[in-house]
This record gives structure tokens, sequence and C-alpha cells, in this order.
């Protein structure tokens, strides 16, 4: 069934929208990610402009975080305190991304920097995880616990003034580098379409310590702000959110999360991980391809205006 | 006076015949199915027919040789700007762009047989009768201004619009129902832009234009889809926060709906 979306312009299969919906929710709700950085590839490939695809995605990751939100929530398992010190720096790093979206879509750049991004995000962070999840898994079958005890270790990380206590994580850290990771998951989000849920969990678990009980309702409180505030700021400076789309899009992906989440939790973490690294990795790849391989059509057209 | 005035009618009169002259005159009426396309959450593309009649003055009249029809729709005028790709170490980016001022958005040009074969090359040329021939000024450093025909960035551009069956050219968009009765089927892509068309049929014959008529239809969004579109257009932070509040509650309704616990 074909539906006209009043902002991409152009028709869509419903069906096949609400089953992208479907597979990224399954896959983020496995992986406890948005699936942004997957939601944006696939609705550039079905025909939507990259510009509205990462404005709209960034309303369905809201609503994907926001769900994972409330049942995290009821676990008690969000460190409120911490989420809202990451907003401080997320929500700055949002409006830069945005600002920065608008300047290279005026300059005609906007693809290739999307592009380049994924290429050199995804496949660094794909290939990290595919590292650390393939040693824990031969740890493991070499008898020795899955993983290594880190003790105590203090980093430069640690020396930072602006100390802070977060009860529930139950660490004590400077404020600066909880900013610095907020402002650059916001920037990252705004620029690319992504959530940033799959670089701010090992981000607040390596730099941060946050101990891996409290990290992903409390890297989804981040994502829910920040995707919510993207969405709204997209749609005040470049008018490209497709509220049509991104309805279908959550609908999909609530759902397909549910039973993601289900499949997730009957699976060992590392594996978990190694999967989740060759998908990101091989979306990577996918991109890299994409840039160096001569394109089929050299030539494109964009609308600036009517007279 | 009275007398004078007389005259001066009467002269006139006269010349009024003899301009028009034994020379056959025709008259071109034309009527289309649709003066407005109505965009809604359905809208896949839709076809506009136009129906019709060359009508020479006077029955005696008649030509020895067939009418010809050119019918021309033109869209909403846009800024479009086309870059092109290309390899800079190792990867592909978008390096030079040519900005093309006021094109129309929409172009199709239909005819009853190649338009070659209906006018000389050049009055194809001056009177811009061809898709290629249309044209298509540019921004050209501080100057406005079409250029060679041949030009890439001119040709690729009447190529992607064609791909995207915005431009087009149909030798056979025009069928001849009776030697004086003609009928063209104008098609719009779902992707065919909101704004006002302009219809202008020609009428040729031995290769000379005879007459033409102009009519035009209008296509506008309706319904939800407009709304929709004037919101994110006009009113960016309503829109924006209305479009957060429904994430956040199609996520809270998935949490209740498949609470666990």
């Amino acid at each position: 069934m074909q539906i006209y979306l009043p902002i991409a312009d152009l028709p869509v299969d419903i069906f096949l929208v609400l089953g992208m919906g479907l597979a990224v929710g399954f896959i983020s709700g496995m992986f406890g990610i948005g699936g942004g950085f997957l939601m944006t590839p696939l609705l550039i490939f079905i025909g939507i402009s990259p510009a509205v695809a990462v404005a709209s995605v960034a309303s369905h990751i809201a609503a994907s975080s926001c769900s994972g939100v409330i049942s995290y929530w009821r676990r008690r398992t969000v460190d409120l305190a911490l989420g809202l010190m990451l907003l401080a720096g997320g929500i700055l790093g949002t409006a830069v991304g945005v600002w920065l979206f608008t300047v290279l879509r005026s300059l005609g750049q906007l693809d290739l920097t999307i592009g380049i991004s994924y290429v050199v995000l995804l496949s660094a962070v794909g290939g990290l995880m595919i590292n650390e999840s393939v040693r824990a898994i031969l740890r493991q079958q070499q008898g020795k616990p899955a993983t290594p005890r880190r003790g105590g270790a203090h980093t430069w990380i640690h020396g930072l003034p602006l100390k802070m206590r977060f009860k529930r994580s139950k660490i004590y850290v400077s404020a600066i580098p909880v900013w610095l990771i907020g402002f650059i998951i916001g920037f990252i989000g705004a620029v690319m379409g992504i959530g940033g849920g799959f670089l701010l969990v090992p981000m607040l678990i390596y730099f941060l310590r946050v101990p891996t009980a409290t990290v992903i309702g409390t890297s989804m409180v981040l994502t829910l702000i920040t995707m919510a505030s993207a969405t709204v700021m997209h749609a005040v400076t470049n008018h490209l959110v497709d509220a049509v789309l991104a309805l279908i899009l959550m609908v999909g992906g609530v759902i397909g999360a549910q039973f993601g989440a289900r499949a997730g939790q009957n699976m060992r973490g590392e594996r978990l991980r190694l999967l989740l690294g060759l998908l990101v990795f091989a979306v990577g790849l996918r991109f890299a391809f994409q840039l160096v391989v001569q394109p089929e059509e050299i030539y494109s057209i964009r609308m600036l205006g009517a007279e | 006076m009275t007398g004078r005035l007389t005259i001066a009618a009467a002269a006139l009169f006269a010349g009024f015949l003899a301009g028009t002259g034994p020379a056959a005159a025709e008259r071109l009426v034309t009527s289309i199915s649709r003066h407005q396309v109505l965009v809604n959450s359905s809208f896949t593309g839709t076809s506009i027919v136009l129906f019709g009649t060359v009508e020479p003055d006077s029955p005696t009249a008649r030509r020895a040789t067939a009418y010809d029809l050119i019918v021309t729709v033109s869209g909403p005028k846009q800024i479009i700007v086309e870059r092109r790709k290309e390899r800079v170490l190792g990867i592909w980016a978008n390096m030079a762009s040519r900005t093309f001022l006021n094109v129309p958005s929409y172009l199709a040009v239909l005819s009853n047989q190649p338009v070659e074969q209906i006018a000389n090359a050049d009055t194809v040329r001056t009177q811009q009768l061809g898709l290629a021939d249309k044209l298509l000024p540019q921004q050209l450093g501080n100057d406005v201004a079409d250029v060679v025909r041949d030009d890439p960035f001119r040709t690729n551009f009447i190529r992607l619009k064609t791909r995207q069956n915005l431009y087009l050219q149909r030798a056979n968009g025009v069928t001849l129902l009776t030697p004086t009765v003609f009928r063209a089927e104008i098609s719009l892509p779902a992707v065919a832009p909101i704004g006002n068309y302009d219809v202008d049929v020609k009428a040729f014959a031995d290769g000379v234009l005879l007459t033409r008529a102009n009519s035009a239809f209008e296509v506008v969004k309706v319904g939800f889809e407009q709304f929709v579109a004037t919101a994110a257009q006009d009113y960016g932070l309503v829109y924006g926060l209305t479009t957060a509040m429904m994430a956040i509650m199609t996520g809270w309704f998935a949490a209740v709906v498949f609470r666990r616990d």
C-alpha cells in the first residue's frame, strides 16, 4: 500500500517502511541501542533524501529510547544525575551539530560528510567491538573469567577538577569528561542521524567506569533527550522532519524492540557484542565501498528554492 | 461628423478583412479534463487529458495538408543546483556545480509527430519547440544565461529530470482523432511539485505556426498532507515539539502495552 510522505515528497510502500522499523527495532531491542546507524542508511537506500532521513530518524530514536528509559526506570537502573550532566553537554552538541548540518547542506557536502563519518566511526567502533568480544570469548574458552577485573585503576581522567559524586552509579568523577562525552554524542547524533547509543555505552564504561547495571538505562536517557531536541531543532531550522515517515518507523520500531529484547536475553554478552560489532563494521564497509567505487551517477540535482 | 466616423469604421473593417485575408485562419479550442490535481496520502501520480479542435474560420478554407500540434506543459519555476562528483584523494565528492535559475520544475513536450518533422530546424530552435531547445537560464559568474545545447551540465540536467519523469518529450503524445480533433495525455509523476502548470498548445501546418491557445491547471496538496507540509514550513517549532511529543507518547505506549513485570 503506497502512502505519500508530505515532507519527503514521495510515495513509499507503508509495509516496507513498517517492516524496516520492525527489523531495526528488533536489532535495537536485542543490543540495547537506538539503531539509527542502520535506519538512516536504509531510508537513504529507498530513495528518501539524506537530509530528510537524518532529521526524521531522530524522532524514531527518541520513541524507541523512551520505551527503553521507562522499562529501565522501573528496574531502578537509571542514574538520572549522570544522565542530566551528560545532557548539559549533549544539548550544546546537538545545537552545534544541527548548525553544521545546515551549513554542509548548503555547501552540497552533506552526503559526503555523512558518508565519511559513517565509514570512520562505524569501522573503528565495529573493529574495536569485534576485537574486544573475540578476546573475551577466547578467554572464556580457556577457562579464565570472561571480563578481567580492572580494579580501581585511576587514569588521567580521574585527576580532573570539578569532581562530582553519582550515587546510583557509585562513581566519583570530574564533570568535564561527562560534559565532553555528552557534547560528542549530541553532535554526532545531529549530524549523522544516529542516537549514538553504541558509542555512548562503551565510552561510559571505559572512560567513566560506569557500572554495567546503570549504563544502558542512563545512556538511553541522554539519547531520548538529545534526539527529542534534535527533532525540534531540525524542524525549526531545516523543516525536514517528516512526521508521517517518523510515525510509521516508530510504530514498527517499538514493536520490533520488544521481540529483539526477548531474543537478546537468551544470548551471552560477548556473543551479543561480537554480533553487534560485526553489524556495525559491515555498515561501515558498505559506506566505504560506496565512497570509493565510481558512482553510477556523477551528476545530481537539488532544488534550492521556488521562484 | 457622423459620416466621417462611418467611413473610418468602414475602413477599419475593410482593413481587418484584408489582414486575415483569403489565407485561411484557424481557431484553436481546447478543454482540459481537470483544473486541479489534488495530492493526498494516496497520490502516486496522475494524468490529465486535454482535448481540442483546430477550426478553420470558414468551412471552405480547409487546408490540403494536415494539422500538426505541439502541447507544452511547464510546471512552477524553481532554482535548482546541479553538482558533479569528481574523484578527490580516492573518494568521490561533489566538486563543480551549476545553478539553474527559474527553470520549470516540470516540462512536457507532447506532439503528434517528432517536432523536427513539424517545422524546420531553424523554427524548432528559435521557437524552442523541442525539450532540448527550451531556455534554461543558468548562473554563470555574474551573468544569467543559457549555454550551448551540448554543455554537459545542461544535457545531464535534462537527463536527470527526464529520469524523474519530470521532463519528457513524446512524439506520440498528441493523438489526432479526426484531422481537426486531437487529444493529449499529460502524465504527472508522484514527485510533481505543487503549484501552477501552464499548458501551451500550438497548431502548425506546412511548418508554419498557425495559432496557439493557453490553458492551466494547478497541483495542490489537500487534507492531511497539506496540513503537515504547511505546519512543517510555517510553524517549525510547534511542528517539532508535536513530533517529539508523538515520539515520547509512542515510546510510553509501547512500554505500557508490553510491560513484562
